[in-house]
């Protein structure tokens, strides 16, 4: 499929002056490690942590898939460091061009390092939804890089907007490699994309799935198993989760995290059925979920209210 | 009205970012100088007592999402004795527009007990001022640990949200019978913006665009009026109770800001048909 029938090429003139700045900050930090799970697919994982300066936001999974001709990176990482280290990763490997950065979705951990590729000018490839989510959270995002890394790291850490929009789906060519980019409906977010890399089977899924980590629901839990249904039925060898280890039990390894989502909506809609309130759904719902995820105490109750303010609509 | 508008959000949101730093410090102390400014403001010198058991005042020590924190008030004197209820201001000191809505209980209406979402910008105490039957103030708080709920952005998927402004939904009708009190809960749609959210695009706050005014009757009865500010959470929730005297159809009535009003009617304890 021709690019230009599904994508909108926008113009990058939207690079904020900052950026200019950004890249005058020494480069810091060795290239990355990455595992290399297929020929050409160099994956970094993150860690089950929140950012953090020792961590420099390095807690999803990112990495980069070289073709013959050209590189395209998928994810960048939570700060303009991660997003260094990750394109020395790409340099220590190849020195064909950085085509496109890809960003799978909006969450800082995915694309605060997109500033680090900004003077390869590549496409910044994301969902159609993208660039208004990217808006309307860019402010509260900065709060939030300024309060974990300060201000000279939030300030390098640009918010860089997409540039080439994906509609439904579209194809990139980095030559002999073709990747399908898919736009899916609301389900981690409202600006899910995900990456086929037919050379070697793999729905590179981002956060569309978690593994070890517990899920994070800020888009629509009925829509997510929705998606994961969808995933499924694709012919995948090989999948990387935004978060946790890569895996080729396919669709096996969709499992834990269906369940998680199955019992959270079921266990809510009992609630709501039953009269009950949202602090009530907050106190009961999903606890025989505890101890299976890693930071269950830290996301499990706000995914109860984001799943209850969801549901109470059905 | 005039005292009112002070501490709301039309007038409040300029102050706002000027406010903000010294208002975080008082907040954070445990100081009480913002709480004096807004006391002032709403209820001038008149004394207010601690409510003791007499109000109820229920919310996360801290919150899942500051943008949609649960908090609960119950009246417990009986309606028609001195300490009845009949106003409950809802007030959270550290917001940009701290005072978040006023509940007024009809003598025949609701009972003054009311379970509703709000947004939190920071740590801050979080308070119910009642006015009882016979005009004394009681005053029931907690303390909140949230932040970041009045500028956080808006909702989830936007498009689902524009798809359904306005619309309602009666929750708990099924079980309402004549003579024994039931509790409902009404929702309404509404993006409720609260002109703190920054568009980075367009490089403009989202303008306001909030409910102002919910009214609730059963039958022509009215049960429940709220005067709302920013500090509601989108899609307003509110949870009340009340004594069906026979079957007659629930009716809200929401305005919002820019002229909007919306209805809702519902059958309620017997009602025939639609």
């Amino acid at each position: 499929m021709a690019a230009g029938r599904r994508a909108v090429l926008r113009g990058a003139a939207v690079v904020a002056p900052a950026l200019l700045a950004s890249a005058a900050v020494p480069a810091a930090g060795d290239p990355l490690p990455m595992r290399q799970p297929a020929p050409g697919l160099h994956v970094h994982m993150g860690v089950h942590e929140e950012s953090t300066p020792a961590n420099a936001g390095l807690i999803a999974n990112i990495g980069f898939i070289v073709g013959r001709d050209a590189v395209a990176v998928i994810d960048t990482g939570g700060s303009a460091e991660a997003g260094r280290r990750l394109r020395a990763a790409v340099r220590a490997v190849t020195d064909r061009p950085i085509r496109y950065v890809i960003n799978t979705h909006v969450h800082p951990d995915h694309v605060f390092g997109n500033a680090a590729f900004v003077a390869d000018r590549p496409a910044f490839v994301g969902h159609r939804a993208l660039p208004a989510a990217l808006a309307q959270r860019a402010p509260h995002y900065r709060e939030a890089l300024r309060r974990t890394f300060g201000d000279a790291m939030a300030e390098a850490s640009a918010a860089v907007p997409p540039t080439l929009l994906v509609e439904d789906s579209l194809d990139l060519d980095l030559g002999d490699r073709r990747l399908t980019l898919r736009a899916h409906a609301t389900a981690h977010t409202d600006n899910d994309l995900t990456v086929f890399d037919h050379a070697g089977g793999t729905l590179w899924a981002s956060d569309l799935l978690f593994a070890q980590r517990i899920p994070a629901v800020d888009g629509s839990v009925t829509g997510w198993l929705a998606v994961l249904d969808e995933l499924a039925a694709l012919p995948a060898r090989r999948v990387v989760p935004g978060h946790g280890p890569v895996s080729e039990d396919w669709p096996g390894a969709l499992a834990d995290q269906r369940r998680y989502l199955t019992v959270l909506a079921d266990e809510v809609r009992a609630v709501i059925r039953a009269g009950g309130t949202l602090e009530r759904a907050v106190e009961t719902v999903g606890r025989g979920e505890a101890g299976r995820w890693v930071l269950f105490d830290d996301y499990h109750r706000r995914n109860v209210t984001a799943a209850f303010v969801e549901l109470e609509w059905e | 009205m005039n005292r009112r508008s002070i501490l709301m959000a039309p007038l409040i949101v300029p102050l706002v970012t000027l406010a903000a730093p010294a208002v975080r410090a008082a907040g954070e102390s445990g100081d009480g100088a913002r709480w004096a400014e807004i006391r002032r403001e709403l209820f001038g010198d008149r004394p207010i007592e601690p409510a003791g058991d007499r109000l109820v005042l229920e919310a996360p020590g801290r919150a899942e999402d500051a943008a949609v924190v649960p908090v609960s008030f119950t009246a417990t004197a009986p309606r028609r004795s001195p300490d009845g209820v009949r106003s409950v201001h809802l007030i959270i000191d550290n917001n940009p527009a701290p005072l978040a809505a006023v509940f007024r209980f009809p003598p025949d209406g609701a009972d003054p007990a009311v379970a509703t979402r709000i947004r939190i910008n920071e740590y801050t105490p979080l308070r119910a001022v009642a006015e009882t039957a016979d005009g004394r103030l009681i005053m029931a708080e907690r303390f909140v640990k949230a932040s970041g709920g009045c500028s956080a952005p808006a909702g989830k998927d936007q498009v689902a949200a524009l798809a359904r402004l306005g619309r309602m939904r009666l929750n708990g009708a099924d079980a309402a019978a004549p003579g024994r009190p039931a509790t409902l809960q009404v929702l309404i749609s509404h993006p409720n913006n609260s002109g703190l959210q920054f568009d980075q695009i367009s490089r403009t706050y989202v303008p306001p665009h909030y409910l102002t005014t919910i009214a609730i009757a059963h039958a022509g009865r009215p049960l429940l009026a709220v005067d709302a500010d920013i500090s509601l959470s989108e899609d307003p929730s509110i949870h009340f109770t009340f004594v069906p005297d026979g079957p007659g159809p629930l009716t809200v009535r929401a305005e919002d800001t820019k002229g909007g009003v919306f209805d809702g009617a519902w059958p309620v304890a017997g009602a025939p048909g639609g």
